[in-house]
Protein backbone atom coordinates (compact mmCIF):
# COMPACT_ATOMS: atom_id res chain seq x y z
CA UNK A 1 0.00 0.00 0.00
CA UNK A 2 1.45 3.06 -0.83
CA UNK A 3 1.90 6.36 1.66
CA UNK A 4 -0.08 8.50 -1.74
CA UNK A 5 -3.34 6.83 -1.10
CA UNK A 6 -3.63 7.88 2.65
CA UNK A 7 -2.82 11.63 1.91
CA UNK A 8 -5.26 13.74 2.91
CA UNK A 9 -6.33 15.84 0.38
CA UNK A 10 -4.93 18.77 2.04
CA UNK A 11 -1.56 17.97 2.01
CA UNK A 12 -0.12 16.84 5.39
CA UNK A 13 1.76 13.98 3.57
CA UNK A 14 1.37 10.48 5.44
CA UNK A 15 -1.25 11.95 8.21
CA UNK A 16 -4.82 9.81 6.97
CA UNK A 17 -7.19 12.86 6.45
CA UNK A 18 -9.36 13.39 9.75
CA UNK A 19 -12.41 15.15 9.64
CA UNK A 20 -10.84 18.02 12.42
CA UNK A 21 -8.52 18.75 9.88
CA UNK A 22 -10.83 18.70 7.51
CA UNK A 23 -13.25 20.86 9.18
CA UNK A 24 -10.41 23.71 9.69
CA UNK A 25 -9.22 23.72 5.87
CA UNK A 26 -13.21 24.42 5.29
CA UNK A 27 -13.74 26.85 7.82
CA UNK A 28 -10.29 28.54 6.39
CA UNK A 29 -11.61 28.63 2.76
CA UNK A 30 -14.74 30.11 3.92
CA UNK A 31 -13.02 32.81 5.80
CA UNK A 32 -10.85 33.47 2.47
CA UNK A 33 -14.01 34.00 0.50
CA UNK A 34 -15.78 35.90 2.56
CA UNK A 35 -12.71 38.34 2.89
CA UNK A 36 -11.78 38.20 -0.53
CA UNK A 37 -15.61 39.41 -1.09
CA UNK A 38 -15.84 42.15 1.07
CA UNK A 39 -12.49 43.24 0.25
CA UNK A 40 -14.06 43.12 -3.56
CA UNK A 41 -17.35 44.82 -2.93
CA UNK A 42 -15.21 48.05 -0.83
CA UNK A 43 -12.86 48.31 -3.83
CA UNK A 44 -15.72 48.45 -6.42
CA UNK A 45 -17.38 50.90 -4.29
CA UNK A 46 -14.75 53.14 -3.99
CA UNK A 47 -14.42 52.74 -7.94
CA UNK A 48 -17.67 53.73 -8.28
CA UNK A 49 -17.38 56.59 -5.58
CA UNK A 50 -14.45 57.79 -7.49
CA UNK A 51 -15.83 57.45 -11.30
CA UNK A 52 -19.10 59.96 -10.01
CA UNK A 53 -16.70 62.35 -8.64
CA UNK A 54 -14.53 62.89 -11.74
CA UNK A 55 -18.31 63.03 -13.37
CA UNK A 56 -19.55 65.99 -11.55
CA UNK A 57 -16.02 67.80 -11.31
CA UNK A 58 -14.78 67.89 -15.10
CA UNK A 59 -16.71 67.63 -18.35
CA UNK A 60 -15.67 64.06 -20.07
CA UNK A 61 -13.45 65.07 -23.38
CA UNK A 62 -15.84 64.69 -26.54
CA UNK A 63 -13.92 62.25 -28.47
CA UNK A 64 -13.96 59.84 -25.96
CA UNK A 65 -18.06 60.23 -25.74
CA UNK A 66 -18.92 59.93 -28.71
CA UNK A 67 -16.60 56.47 -29.50
CA UNK A 68 -18.25 55.32 -26.50
CA UNK A 69 -21.98 56.17 -27.24
CA UNK A 70 -21.32 54.41 -30.71
CA UNK A 71 -19.73 51.42 -29.87
CA UNK A 72 -22.48 50.75 -26.87
CA UNK A 73 -25.57 52.51 -28.56
CA UNK A 74 -25.68 51.85 -32.14
CA UNK A 75 -23.77 48.42 -32.27
CA UNK A 76 -25.78 47.08 -29.02
CA UNK A 77 -29.54 48.39 -31.17
CA UNK A 78 -29.71 44.91 -33.42
CA UNK A 79 -29.03 42.39 -31.26
CA UNK A 80 -31.76 44.59 -28.85
CA UNK A 81 -34.16 44.77 -31.33
CA UNK A 82 -34.01 41.19 -32.00
CA UNK A 83 -34.17 39.54 -28.39
CA UNK A 84 -37.38 42.06 -28.19
CA UNK A 85 -38.90 40.79 -31.47
CA UNK A 86 -38.64 37.10 -30.27
CA UNK A 87 -39.23 37.16 -26.16
CA UNK A 88 -42.88 38.93 -27.65
CA UNK A 89 -43.48 36.30 -29.61
CA UNK A 90 -42.60 33.27 -27.40
CA UNK A 91 -44.76 35.42 -25.11
CA UNK A 92 -47.30 34.91 -27.01
CA UNK A 93 -47.02 30.91 -27.87
CA UNK A 94 -46.50 30.32 -24.46
CA UNK A 95 -48.76 31.86 -23.07
CA UNK A 96 -51.58 30.78 -26.44
CA UNK A 97 -53.27 27.75 -25.06
CA UNK A 98 -53.91 28.62 -21.27
CA UNK A 99 -56.24 31.63 -22.38
CA UNK A 100 -57.63 30.07 -25.31
CA UNK A 101 -59.02 27.44 -22.45
CA UNK A 102 -60.62 29.96 -20.41
CA UNK A 103 -61.70 31.73 -23.90
CA UNK A 104 -59.45 34.77 -22.55
CA UNK A 105 -57.54 35.07 -25.74
CA UNK A 106 -57.88 38.66 -25.81
CA UNK A 107 -56.38 39.49 -22.23
CA UNK A 108 -52.67 37.82 -24.26
CA UNK A 109 -51.98 41.72 -24.88
CA UNK A 110 -52.51 42.71 -21.39
CA UNK A 111 -50.22 39.99 -19.96
CA UNK A 112 -47.50 40.12 -22.99
CA UNK A 113 -47.56 43.53 -22.54
CA UNK A 114 -47.36 43.85 -19.31
CA UNK A 115 -44.47 41.19 -18.68
CA UNK A 116 -42.49 43.15 -21.12
CA UNK A 117 -42.93 46.48 -20.03
CA UNK A 118 -42.27 45.56 -16.67
CA UNK A 119 -39.78 43.06 -16.44
CA UNK A 120 -38.37 41.76 -19.81
CA UNK A 121 -38.00 43.87 -21.37
CA UNK A 122 -35.84 45.65 -19.35
CA UNK A 123 -33.91 42.67 -17.92
CA UNK A 124 -33.20 41.32 -21.36
CA UNK A 125 -32.08 44.28 -22.33
CA UNK A 126 -29.43 44.88 -19.42
CA UNK A 127 -28.08 41.03 -19.74
CA UNK A 128 -27.93 41.73 -23.27
CA UNK A 129 -25.89 44.72 -22.74
CA UNK A 130 -23.89 43.06 -19.73
CA UNK A 131 -22.42 40.12 -22.38
CA UNK A 132 -22.09 42.80 -25.77
CA UNK A 133 -20.61 45.67 -23.60
CA UNK A 134 -20.30 44.87 -19.70
CA UNK A 135 -17.61 41.79 -21.29
CA UNK A 136 -16.22 44.00 -23.96
CA UNK A 137 -15.27 47.00 -21.66
CA UNK A 138 -13.57 44.32 -19.11
CA UNK A 139 -11.41 42.99 -21.97
CA UNK A 140 -10.61 46.13 -23.66
CA UNK A 141 -9.42 47.88 -20.24
CA UNK A 142 -8.01 44.79 -19.28
CA UNK A 143 -5.86 44.53 -22.17
CA UNK A 144 -4.81 48.57 -21.40
CA UNK A 145 -4.09 47.58 -18.16
CA UNK A 146 -1.91 44.67 -18.47
CA UNK A 147 -0.35 46.26 -21.52
CA UNK A 148 0.13 49.19 -19.24
CA UNK A 149 -1.38 51.67 -21.81
CA UNK A 150 -3.88 52.68 -18.00
CA UNK A 151 -0.25 53.37 -16.33
CA UNK A 152 0.52 55.58 -19.17
CA UNK A 153 -2.45 57.07 -19.40
CA UNK A 154 -1.79 58.27 -15.74
CA UNK A 155 1.61 59.27 -16.30
CA UNK A 156 1.03 61.58 -18.98
CA UNK A 157 -1.79 63.52 -16.49
CA UNK A 158 -5.02 62.00 -17.82
CA UNK A 159 -6.47 60.43 -15.03
CA UNK A 160 -7.54 56.82 -16.17
CA UNK A 161 -10.97 57.11 -14.37
CA UNK A 162 -12.09 60.11 -16.20
CA UNK A 163 -10.39 59.29 -19.65
CA UNK A 164 -11.83 55.63 -20.01
CA UNK A 165 -13.99 54.64 -17.26
CA UNK A 166 -16.54 58.32 -17.08
CA UNK A 167 -17.44 58.16 -20.64
CA UNK A 168 -18.53 54.08 -20.22
CA UNK A 169 -20.44 54.86 -17.71
CA UNK A 170 -22.41 57.50 -18.74
CA UNK A 171 -22.70 55.55 -22.22
CA UNK A 172 -24.36 53.07 -20.38
CA UNK A 173 -26.75 55.20 -18.13
CA UNK A 174 -28.11 57.25 -21.05
CA UNK A 175 -28.67 54.87 -23.35
CA UNK A 176 -30.06 51.74 -21.75
CA UNK A 177 -33.22 53.13 -21.06
CA UNK A 178 -33.39 53.89 -24.71
CA UNK A 179 -32.16 50.11 -25.66
CA UNK A 180 -34.87 49.13 -23.17
CA UNK A 181 -37.60 51.33 -25.02
CA UNK A 182 -36.28 49.59 -28.38
CA UNK A 183 -36.60 46.47 -26.91
CA UNK A 184 -40.11 47.05 -25.23
CA UNK A 185 -41.17 48.32 -28.28
CA UNK A 186 -40.22 45.22 -30.75
CA UNK A 187 -41.44 42.46 -27.79
CA UNK A 188 -44.85 44.80 -28.44
CA UNK A 189 -44.84 44.66 -32.27
CA UNK A 190 -43.77 41.14 -31.97
CA UNK A 191 -46.14 39.94 -29.95
CA UNK A 192 -49.22 41.63 -31.63
CA UNK A 193 -47.75 40.24 -35.24
CA UNK A 194 -48.27 36.67 -33.65
CA UNK A 195 -51.13 36.95 -31.64
CA UNK A 196 -53.50 38.67 -34.66
CA UNK A 197 -51.69 37.31 -37.76
CA UNK A 198 -50.97 34.01 -36.55
CA UNK A 199 -53.19 32.94 -33.75
CA UNK A 200 -56.16 35.23 -35.02
CA UNK A 201 -56.76 37.02 -32.19
CA UNK A 202 -58.83 40.06 -32.54
CA UNK A 203 -56.78 43.42 -32.87
CA UNK A 204 -59.34 45.57 -31.24
CA UNK A 205 -59.76 43.45 -28.57
CA UNK A 206 -56.44 43.02 -27.92
CA UNK A 207 -55.16 46.71 -28.00
CA UNK A 208 -57.73 47.55 -25.74
CA UNK A 209 -57.38 45.46 -22.88
CA UNK A 210 -53.52 46.04 -22.97
CA UNK A 211 -54.79 49.88 -23.09
CA UNK A 212 -56.75 49.14 -19.78
CA UNK A 213 -54.12 47.19 -18.09
CA UNK A 214 -50.77 48.70 -18.57
CA UNK A 215 -50.13 51.97 -17.11
CA UNK A 216 -47.67 54.49 -17.59
CA UNK A 217 -46.40 53.86 -14.19
CA UNK A 218 -45.05 49.99 -15.11
CA UNK A 219 -43.42 51.88 -18.56
CA UNK A 220 -41.83 54.19 -16.18
CA UNK A 221 -40.78 51.68 -13.24
CA UNK A 222 -39.40 49.58 -15.87
CA UNK A 223 -37.10 51.57 -17.25
CA UNK A 224 -35.97 53.48 -14.49
CA UNK A 225 -35.09 50.32 -13.23
CA UNK A 226 -32.38 49.90 -16.07
CA UNK A 227 -30.49 53.39 -15.03
CA UNK A 228 -29.10 51.42 -11.71
CA UNK A 229 -28.80 48.11 -14.70
CA UNK A 230 -26.58 50.62 -16.71
CA UNK A 231 -24.57 51.91 -14.34
CA UNK A 232 -24.11 48.52 -12.23
CA UNK A 233 -22.57 47.20 -15.64
CA UNK A 234 -20.42 50.05 -16.69
CA UNK A 235 -18.73 49.69 -13.35
CA UNK A 236 -18.54 46.34 -12.79
CA UNK A 237 -16.90 46.11 -16.70
CA UNK A 238 -14.61 48.83 -16.14
CA UNK A 239 -13.82 47.44 -12.57
CA UNK A 240 -13.01 44.16 -13.36
CA UNK A 241 -10.67 45.62 -16.74
CA UNK A 242 -8.88 47.97 -14.25
CA UNK A 243 -8.11 45.18 -12.04
CA UNK A 244 -7.17 42.49 -14.39
CA UNK A 245 -4.58 40.10 -13.70
CA UNK A 246 -1.42 39.82 -15.83
CA UNK A 247 -1.47 37.56 -19.07
CA UNK A 248 -4.02 36.71 -21.30
CA UNK A 249 -5.46 34.46 -19.10
CA UNK A 250 -6.03 37.48 -16.74
CA UNK A 251 -7.90 39.49 -19.82
CA UNK A 252 -10.22 36.27 -20.50
CA UNK A 253 -11.32 36.02 -16.77
CA UNK A 254 -11.75 39.77 -16.31
CA UNK A 255 -14.15 39.27 -19.23
CA UNK A 256 -16.24 35.91 -17.88
CA UNK A 257 -16.64 37.79 -14.60
CA UNK A 258 -17.62 40.70 -15.71
CA UNK A 259 -20.53 39.07 -17.46
CA UNK A 260 -21.96 36.60 -14.59
CA UNK A 261 -21.07 39.98 -11.90
CA UNK A 262 -23.17 42.24 -14.07
CA UNK A 263 -25.82 39.55 -14.47
CA UNK A 264 -26.30 38.62 -10.46
CA UNK A 265 -26.44 42.33 -9.96
CA UNK A 266 -28.96 42.88 -12.25
CA UNK A 267 -31.16 40.06 -11.12
CA UNK A 268 -30.43 41.48 -7.53
CA UNK A 269 -30.68 44.80 -8.53
CA UNK A 270 -34.25 43.84 -10.43
CA UNK A 271 -35.57 42.15 -7.12
CA UNK A 272 -34.63 45.08 -4.63
CA UNK A 273 -36.20 47.75 -7.28
CA UNK A 274 -39.45 45.54 -7.61
CA UNK A 275 -39.89 45.84 -4.09
CA UNK A 276 -38.89 49.33 -4.26
CA UNK A 277 -41.36 50.15 -6.91
CA UNK A 278 -44.51 48.12 -5.91
CA UNK A 279 -44.35 50.35 -2.35
CA UNK A 280 -43.97 53.80 -4.25
CA UNK A 281 -46.66 52.59 -6.49
CA UNK A 282 -48.91 51.86 -3.44
CA UNK A 283 -48.17 54.71 -2.06
CA UNK A 284 -48.80 56.77 -5.28
CA UNK A 285 -52.21 54.79 -6.00
CA UNK A 286 -53.68 53.87 -2.78
CA UNK A 287 -56.78 52.85 -4.27
CA UNK A 288 -54.89 49.49 -5.49
CA UNK A 289 -54.35 47.53 -8.60
CA UNK A 290 -56.75 47.83 -11.42
CA UNK A 291 -58.47 45.01 -13.10
CA UNK A 292 -58.42 41.21 -12.67
CA UNK B 1 29.47 51.95 -0.70
CA UNK B 2 27.31 54.81 -0.99
CA UNK B 3 27.51 57.14 -4.14
CA UNK B 4 26.72 59.91 -1.86
CA UNK B 5 29.97 59.86 0.00
CA UNK B 6 32.20 58.64 -3.11
CA UNK B 7 31.73 61.51 -5.88
CA UNK B 8 34.16 59.70 -8.96
CA UNK B 9 35.85 61.11 -11.40
CA UNK B 10 35.21 58.19 -14.51
CA UNK B 11 38.08 58.24 -17.20
CA UNK B 12 35.88 56.44 -19.96
CA UNK B 13 31.60 57.69 -19.24
CA UNK B 14 31.21 61.03 -20.09
CA UNK B 15 31.00 63.07 -16.52
CA UNK B 16 27.38 63.88 -15.60
CA UNK B 17 27.05 67.36 -15.94
CA UNK B 18 25.21 67.40 -12.31
CA UNK B 19 25.01 70.83 -10.31
CA UNK B 20 24.69 68.20 -7.21
CA UNK B 21 20.83 69.33 -6.54
CA UNK B 22 18.84 65.68 -5.60
CA UNK B 23 16.37 65.43 -8.04
CA UNK B 24 15.06 62.29 -6.88
CA UNK B 25 15.03 61.24 -3.28
CA UNK B 26 14.53 57.67 -2.43
CA UNK B 27 14.49 57.20 1.64
CA UNK B 28 14.32 53.88 3.10
CA UNK B 29 11.50 52.59 0.26
CA UNK B 30 9.74 49.29 0.77
CA UNK B 31 7.35 47.55 -1.60
CA UNK B 32 5.09 44.46 -0.85
CA UNK B 33 2.39 42.89 -2.55
CA UNK B 34 0.23 40.88 0.04
CA UNK B 35 2.96 38.54 1.93
CA UNK B 36 5.62 38.94 -0.92
CA UNK B 37 8.23 42.09 -0.65
CA UNK B 38 9.57 43.24 -3.24
CA UNK B 39 11.70 46.14 -2.31
CA UNK B 40 13.21 46.37 0.93
CA UNK B 41 14.57 49.24 2.63
CA UNK B 42 15.76 51.06 -0.35
CA UNK B 43 17.49 54.52 -0.17
CA UNK B 44 19.32 56.33 -3.48
CA UNK B 45 19.56 59.62 -4.05
CA UNK B 46 20.36 60.81 -7.76
CA UNK B 47 21.16 64.29 -8.29
CA UNK B 48 20.23 66.74 -11.60
CA UNK B 49 21.95 65.75 -14.98
CA UNK B 50 23.37 62.29 -13.48
CA UNK B 51 22.01 58.84 -15.80
CA UNK B 52 21.57 56.10 -13.80
CA UNK B 53 20.99 52.24 -14.52
CA UNK B 54 18.78 50.40 -12.25
CA UNK B 55 20.55 47.06 -12.56
CA UNK B 56 19.09 43.74 -11.67
CA UNK B 57 17.46 40.11 -13.08
CA UNK B 58 14.04 39.98 -14.03
CA UNK B 59 11.93 39.92 -10.54
CA UNK B 60 13.94 41.37 -8.26
CA UNK B 61 11.49 45.02 -8.43
CA UNK B 62 13.03 47.10 -11.30
CA UNK B 63 9.87 47.80 -12.70
CA UNK B 64 8.02 48.42 -9.10
CA UNK B 65 10.93 50.88 -8.19
CA UNK B 66 10.53 53.21 -11.15
CA UNK B 67 6.83 53.30 -11.20
CA UNK B 68 7.08 54.20 -7.51
CA UNK B 69 9.01 57.27 -8.69
CA UNK B 70 5.86 58.26 -11.08
CA UNK B 71 3.84 57.64 -7.83
CA UNK B 72 2.02 54.36 -9.82
CA UNK B 73 3.12 52.58 -7.46
CA UNK B 74 2.64 53.53 -3.55
CA UNK B 75 5.40 52.58 -1.42
CA UNK B 76 4.49 50.18 1.56
CA UNK B 77 6.84 52.32 4.09
CA UNK B 78 9.55 54.95 3.50
CA UNK B 79 8.83 57.36 0.84
CA UNK B 80 10.52 58.76 -2.53
CA UNK B 81 10.96 62.82 -3.02
CA UNK B 82 10.48 64.53 -6.25
CA UNK B 83 12.76 67.60 -6.50
CA UNK B 84 11.68 67.83 -2.53
CA UNK B 85 8.34 66.64 -2.96
CA UNK B 86 6.21 63.60 -1.68
CA UNK B 87 4.03 63.25 -5.27
CA UNK B 88 1.54 60.90 -2.65
CA UNK B 89 0.48 63.94 -0.73
CA UNK B 90 -0.54 65.93 -4.06
CA UNK B 91 -4.01 67.02 -5.23
CA UNK B 92 -4.77 65.61 -8.36
CA UNK B 93 -4.05 68.64 -10.30
CA UNK B 94 -0.74 69.14 -8.76
CA UNK B 95 0.83 65.84 -9.27
CA UNK B 96 -0.72 66.04 -12.99
CA UNK B 97 1.38 69.25 -13.10
CA UNK B 98 4.69 67.31 -11.56
CA UNK B 99 4.17 64.38 -13.94
CA UNK B 100 4.17 66.88 -17.17
CA UNK B 101 7.96 66.79 -15.65
CA UNK B 102 8.73 63.37 -16.53
CA UNK B 103 8.81 61.13 -19.16
CA UNK B 104 8.33 57.55 -19.00
CA UNK B 105 9.21 54.97 -21.87
CA UNK B 106 7.53 51.49 -20.59
CA UNK B 107 8.90 48.31 -21.65
CA UNK B 108 6.40 47.50 -24.49
CA UNK B 109 6.22 50.77 -25.18
CA UNK B 110 2.37 51.34 -23.81
CA UNK B 111 1.19 53.33 -26.89
CA UNK B 112 -2.63 53.44 -26.89
CA UNK B 113 -3.66 50.83 -29.45
CA UNK B 114 -6.95 52.92 -30.41
CA UNK B 115 -5.09 55.62 -31.45
CA UNK B 116 -3.03 56.44 -34.19
CA UNK B 117 1.71 56.92 -33.62
CA UNK B 118 0.73 60.72 -34.41
CA UNK B 119 -2.58 60.65 -31.67
CA UNK B 120 -0.22 59.17 -29.24
CA UNK B 121 2.81 61.69 -29.60
CA UNK B 122 0.28 64.96 -29.79
CA UNK B 123 -1.45 62.93 -26.47
CA UNK B 124 0.41 64.77 -23.67
CA UNK B 125 0.70 68.26 -25.94
CA UNK B 126 -3.17 68.43 -26.17
CA UNK B 127 -3.87 67.26 -22.41
CA UNK B 128 -1.12 70.13 -21.13
CA UNK B 129 -0.26 72.61 -23.52
CA UNK B 130 -2.50 75.10 -25.30
CA UNK B 131 -1.35 74.77 -28.71
CA UNK B 132 -3.16 75.84 -31.88
CA UNK B 133 -2.84 72.37 -34.11
CA UNK B 134 -0.32 73.47 -36.18
CA UNK B 135 1.57 74.17 -33.46
CA UNK B 136 1.07 70.37 -32.28
CA UNK B 137 1.80 68.48 -35.79
CA UNK B 138 5.26 70.54 -36.09
CA UNK B 139 6.21 69.47 -32.25
CA UNK B 140 4.77 65.65 -33.50
CA UNK B 141 7.00 65.64 -36.66
CA UNK B 142 9.99 67.05 -34.87
CA UNK B 143 10.39 64.51 -32.36
CA UNK B 144 9.84 61.72 -34.76
CA UNK B 145 12.39 63.19 -36.34
CA UNK B 146 14.48 62.40 -33.39
CA UNK B 147 14.34 59.38 -33.23
CA UNK B 148 14.84 58.86 -36.71
CA UNK B 149 11.61 57.44 -37.86
CA UNK B 150 10.14 58.38 -41.58
CA UNK B 151 6.80 60.85 -41.62
CA UNK B 152 4.62 58.21 -42.63
CA UNK B 153 4.43 56.70 -39.33
CA UNK B 154 2.34 59.20 -38.07
CA UNK B 155 -0.65 57.75 -39.46
CA UNK B 156 -0.49 54.15 -38.24
CA UNK B 157 -1.45 52.35 -35.38
CA UNK B 158 0.76 50.92 -32.99
CA UNK B 159 -0.15 47.51 -34.10
CA UNK B 160 1.36 47.82 -37.89
CA UNK B 161 4.77 48.91 -36.69
CA UNK B 162 7.41 46.56 -35.17
CA UNK B 163 8.91 46.66 -32.18
CA UNK B 164 11.87 48.58 -32.14
CA UNK B 165 9.58 51.12 -33.43
CA UNK B 166 7.26 51.02 -31.56
CA UNK B 167 9.60 51.44 -28.61
CA UNK B 168 11.45 54.97 -30.20
CA UNK B 169 7.57 56.14 -31.01
CA UNK B 170 7.19 55.57 -26.87
CA UNK B 171 10.85 57.67 -26.48
CA UNK B 172 9.36 60.43 -28.81
CA UNK B 173 5.94 60.35 -26.68
CA UNK B 174 7.78 60.47 -23.61
CA UNK B 175 9.82 63.42 -25.25
CA UNK B 176 7.02 65.55 -26.17
CA UNK B 177 6.80 67.80 -23.36
CA UNK B 178 10.43 67.75 -22.86
CA UNK B 179 11.02 66.62 -19.57
CA UNK B 180 13.45 67.23 -16.62
CA UNK B 181 13.57 63.49 -15.93
CA UNK B 182 13.15 60.17 -17.92
CA UNK B 183 12.68 57.41 -16.73
CA UNK B 184 13.40 54.17 -19.21
CA UNK B 185 11.94 50.76 -18.03
CA UNK B 186 13.98 48.01 -20.33
CA UNK B 187 14.44 50.00 -23.23
CA UNK B 188 16.53 47.73 -24.86
CA UNK B 189 14.93 44.51 -23.61
CA UNK B 190 13.67 42.14 -26.84
CA UNK B 191 15.42 44.04 -29.06
CA UNK B 192 18.04 42.70 -31.91
CA UNK B 193 21.47 43.90 -30.94
CA UNK B 194 21.33 46.49 -33.93
CA UNK B 195 18.24 48.18 -32.79
CA UNK B 196 19.34 48.05 -28.92
CA UNK B 197 22.41 49.61 -30.21
CA UNK B 198 20.07 52.53 -31.91
CA UNK B 199 17.96 52.89 -28.35
CA UNK B 200 21.40 53.02 -26.77
CA UNK B 201 22.19 56.03 -29.23
CA UNK B 202 18.86 57.63 -29.18
CA UNK B 203 19.39 57.60 -25.42
CA UNK B 204 22.78 59.43 -25.37
CA UNK B 205 21.24 62.08 -28.23
CA UNK B 206 18.49 62.96 -26.14
CA UNK B 207 20.85 63.80 -22.97
CA UNK B 208 23.13 65.70 -25.25
CA UNK B 209 20.07 67.94 -26.56
CA UNK B 210 17.91 68.27 -23.77
CA UNK B 211 19.65 68.79 -20.23
CA UNK B 212 17.53 65.37 -18.77
CA UNK B 213 18.31 63.36 -15.59
CA UNK B 214 17.73 60.05 -16.92
CA UNK B 215 17.09 56.70 -14.57
CA UNK B 216 17.52 53.47 -16.81
CA UNK B 217 16.26 50.19 -16.05
CA UNK B 218 17.72 47.36 -17.35
CA UNK B 219 19.58 44.11 -17.15
CA UNK B 220 21.21 44.81 -20.53
CA UNK B 221 25.09 45.60 -19.42
CA UNK B 222 25.83 47.57 -22.77
CA UNK B 223 23.15 50.07 -21.85
CA UNK B 224 24.66 50.29 -18.36
CA UNK B 225 27.91 50.72 -19.31
CA UNK B 226 27.68 52.83 -22.12
CA UNK B 227 25.10 55.27 -21.46
CA UNK B 228 24.95 55.28 -17.57
CA UNK B 229 27.30 57.12 -15.75
CA UNK B 230 26.62 54.79 -12.53
CA UNK B 231 25.31 51.59 -11.60
CA UNK B 232 22.59 50.63 -9.07
CA UNK B 233 22.45 47.13 -8.72
CA UNK B 234 19.48 45.80 -6.88
CA UNK B 235 19.64 41.67 -5.86
CA UNK B 236 15.62 39.80 -5.71
CA UNK B 237 15.34 40.13 -2.17
CA UNK B 238 14.47 35.72 -1.71
CA UNK B 239 18.26 35.36 -2.73
CA UNK B 240 19.27 37.63 -0.01
CA UNK B 241 19.99 37.21 3.90
CA UNK B 242 17.74 38.55 6.38
CA UNK B 243 19.88 41.55 6.84
CA UNK B 244 21.19 42.24 4.11
CA UNK B 245 21.18 45.75 1.72
CA UNK B 246 19.28 44.60 -1.45
CA UNK B 247 21.60 47.42 -2.89
CA UNK B 248 24.64 45.51 -4.28
CA UNK B 249 26.41 48.12 -5.86
CA UNK B 250 25.89 51.71 -6.36
CA UNK B 251 29.01 53.50 -8.07
CA UNK B 252 30.63 54.43 -11.02
CA UNK B 253 29.07 52.45 -14.21
CA UNK B 254 32.72 52.05 -15.09
CA UNK B 255 33.89 50.73 -12.29
CA UNK B 256 31.59 47.64 -11.56
CA UNK B 257 33.75 45.27 -13.33
CA UNK B 258 36.19 45.85 -9.84
CA UNK B 259 33.25 44.97 -7.75
CA UNK B 260 34.47 42.84 -4.83
CA UNK B 261 30.84 41.22 -4.24
CA UNK B 262 30.63 38.23 -6.34
CA UNK B 263 27.38 38.29 -7.23
CA UNK B 264 27.86 41.50 -8.70
CA UNK B 265 30.78 40.06 -10.74
CA UNK B 266 28.65 36.83 -12.10
CA UNK B 267 26.09 39.55 -13.19
CA UNK B 268 28.37 41.61 -15.19
CA UNK B 269 29.91 38.47 -16.90
CA UNK B 270 26.60 36.68 -17.18
CA UNK B 271 27.51 33.46 -15.53
CA UNK B 272 25.38 31.39 -13.59
CA UNK B 273 27.40 30.43 -10.84
CA UNK B 274 25.73 28.59 -8.09
CA UNK B 275 22.30 29.00 -9.91
CA UNK B 276 23.71 25.86 -11.60
CA UNK B 277 24.16 23.86 -8.34
CA UNK B 278 20.28 24.86 -7.25
CA UNK B 279 19.33 23.73 -10.19
CA UNK B 280 21.12 20.11 -9.28
CA UNK B 281 19.69 20.23 -6.39
CA UNK B 282 16.52 21.16 -7.11
CA UNK B 283 16.16 18.37 -9.71
CA UNK B 284 17.54 15.70 -7.40
CA UNK B 285 14.73 16.28 -4.73
CA UNK B 286 12.36 15.83 -7.27
CA UNK B 287 13.24 13.08 -8.51
CA UNK B 288 13.34 11.56 -4.42
CA UNK B 289 10.32 12.37 -4.29
CA UNK B 290 9.28 11.15 -7.27
CA UNK B 291 11.15 7.64 -6.43
CA UNK B 292 9.46 7.71 -2.90
CA UNK B 293 5.63 8.50 -4.32
CA UNK B 294 6.61 5.20 -6.11
CA UNK B 295 8.53 2.88 -3.44
CA UNK B 296 7.15 4.46 -0.01
N1 LIG C 1 0.75 44.79 -9.08
C1 LIG C 1 1.39 43.72 -8.58
N2 LIG C 1 0.75 42.87 -7.76
C2 LIG C 1 1.38 41.80 -7.24
N3 LIG C 1 2.66 41.49 -7.48
C3 LIG C 1 3.37 42.30 -8.28
C4 LIG C 1 2.78 43.46 -8.87
N4 LIG C 1 3.72 44.09 -9.62
C5 LIG C 1 4.84 43.35 -9.50
N5 LIG C 1 4.64 42.28 -8.70
C6 LIG C 1 5.64 41.29 -8.33
O1 LIG C 1 6.82 41.96 -7.97
C7 LIG C 1 7.96 41.27 -8.43
C8 LIG C 1 8.88 42.19 -9.18
O2 LIG C 1 8.26 42.61 -10.36
P1 LIG C 1 8.93 43.61 -11.39
O3 LIG C 1 9.22 44.90 -10.73
O4 LIG C 1 8.03 43.67 -12.57
O5 LIG C 1 10.28 42.88 -11.78
P2 LIG C 1 11.37 43.32 -12.86
O6 LIG C 1 12.61 43.54 -12.09
O7 LIG C 1 11.50 42.16 -13.79
O8 LIG C 1 10.86 44.54 -13.55
C9 LIG C 1 7.45 40.11 -9.27
O9 LIG C 1 7.60 38.94 -8.51
C10 LIG C 1 6.01 40.41 -9.49
O10 LIG C 1 5.27 39.22 -9.48
MG1 LIG D 1 10.21 44.87 -15.47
Amino acid sequence: MSTASLRSPNGLPGVPGGMLNNFAQWVADVGARTMDWIVGLGSISLFFARTLRWLVIRRPRRETIIWNFYQIGVLSLPVVALTGTFVGMVLAVQSYAQFKMLNLETRLGAVINMSLVRELGPVLAATMLAGRVGSAMAAELGTMRVTEQIDALAVMGADPIHYLVVPRFLACLVLIPALTLVADFMGVVGGYYYSVYLLHIDAYYYLQNSANYVGWFDLFSGTAKTLFFGGAIAVIGCHHGFHCDPGAEGVGRAATYAFVHSFVTILLLDLLLGIGFDALYNVLFPQGPRLI
Amino acid sequence: MTYATEPHVSPTATAAPTDGHVLVEVDHLTVTFGRQMVLRDISIQIRRGETVAILGESGCGKTVFLKTLVALQRPTRGKVLFDGQDLFRLSAAELARERTRMGFVFQNAALFDSMTIGENIAFPLRQHRQLSEDEIQAIVRARVAEVGLPLSVLRKKPGEISGGMRKRVGLARALALEPELMLYDEPTTGLDPIMSDVINELILRTRRQHPVTSIIVTHDMRTATKVCDRIVMLYPLARLKPGESQILYDGPAAEIEKASDRRVIQFVRGEAGERLMEMAREENNHAQSAEESVHG
